[in-house]
């Protein structure tokens, strides 16, 4: 269990950094949308429409991170099997 | 009375007794905008707002005499954060639902400069939101463009006007928030507007 939690641990660690990463390492808040600029040739005005589109920010790194570190402290939680008593033992 | 005279004179009466055209702002393109920016620590609120509709009287003779209304439907303000735009449509920020309009009512304007077709001047009326009214002064920019509805609305005939405005307020003095949170979101409101209206040929 200690290693499960550790891996998984890890594993939103990388997870979260590689997504982050990938989609442009928005140092800002998390966006669900984009802002989208279109230029009306007749009058010069630049419209602005929005696109749905996932951004994660330093938020969500910090809300994975946060959650990485619990799964890390709870595996301390988790003994390792004494085996060397149980051998005794028999 | 020879020729000579009689065409200023038919020039001049024109010009006095031509009367302002109305157009209309509401924008079937949705290209009509109104942007906001607010600084804050991390990064800056920027946001827009496209539910834009008013009237505005223009003579093209005389742009000095321009009054009109502007109003943004407070609910068409939106930021590309969810949580964000959820607080500011909130009843501790904007109140949407009990103010559901931002209005701008040109009055007079003053420093006036036309070169062309496009005009600078001083606006002054009266800016409302968050139901407090309060009269400011804000440069404004228009352009006339004469015979150009039909460029952008095919089969109709008519005259655009472009208003650009750049200016900015201070939230508390709209009671949002006064005295609040000034260090996570700044006081000062920049705010731009670039709106197009039209007037049909009659």
């Amino acid at each position: 269990m200690k290693k499960i939690l550790r891996i998984l641990a890890l594993l939103i660690v990388l997870a979260t950094s590689i997504t982050w990463l990938a989609t442009g390492a928005n140092r800002g808040w998390t966006k669900t949308s984009v802002q989208v600029k279109t230029l009306d040739e007749v009058t010069g005005i630049e419209g602005i429409t929005y696109q749905k589109k996932f951004l994660p920010g330093v938020d969500f790194l910090a809300v994975a991170f946060g959650g990485a570190t619990a799964l890390f402290a709870a595996s301390f939680l988790f003994r390792k099997p004494n085996t060397k008593s149980n051998q005794t033992n028999n | 009375m020879k020729l000579t005279h009689i065409i200023p004179l038919v020039s001049l009466a024109t010009a006095v007794y031509a009367a302002p055209q109305s157009f209309d702002f509401k924008d079937p393109k949705g290209v009509n905008n109104a942007v906001f920016k607010l600084d804050a620590p991390l990064e800056s609120v920027n946001g827009s707002a496209n539910g834009i509709t008013g009237t505005v009287s223009f003579d093209p003779e005389n742009p000095a005499a321009t009054t009109g209304k502007i109003v943004v439907a407070a609910e068409s303000l939106t930021v590309p954060n969810p949580m964000q735009k959820e607080h500011l449509h909130g009843a501790n920020w904007l109140d949407v639902t009990k103010y559901p309009e931002i209005t701008f009512e040109a009055k007079s304007l003053a420093n006036v400069k036309t070169d062309a077709n496009t005009t600078t001047a001083d606006a002054t009326g009266t800016f409302t939101l968050h139901g407090v009214s309060k009269d400011i002064t804000v440069p404004i920019k228009l352009t006339y463009l004469k015979d150009k509805l039909s460029a952008r609305v095919p089969n109709l005939n008519g005259d655009l006007l472009v208003i650009r405005a750049n200016f900015n307020i201070n939230r508390e003095d709209f009671n949002i928030q006064k005295g609040q949170y000034e260090d996570k979101v700044s006081p000062t409101i920049d705010l731009s507007l670039s709106i197009a209206g039209a007037s049909p040929a009659k």
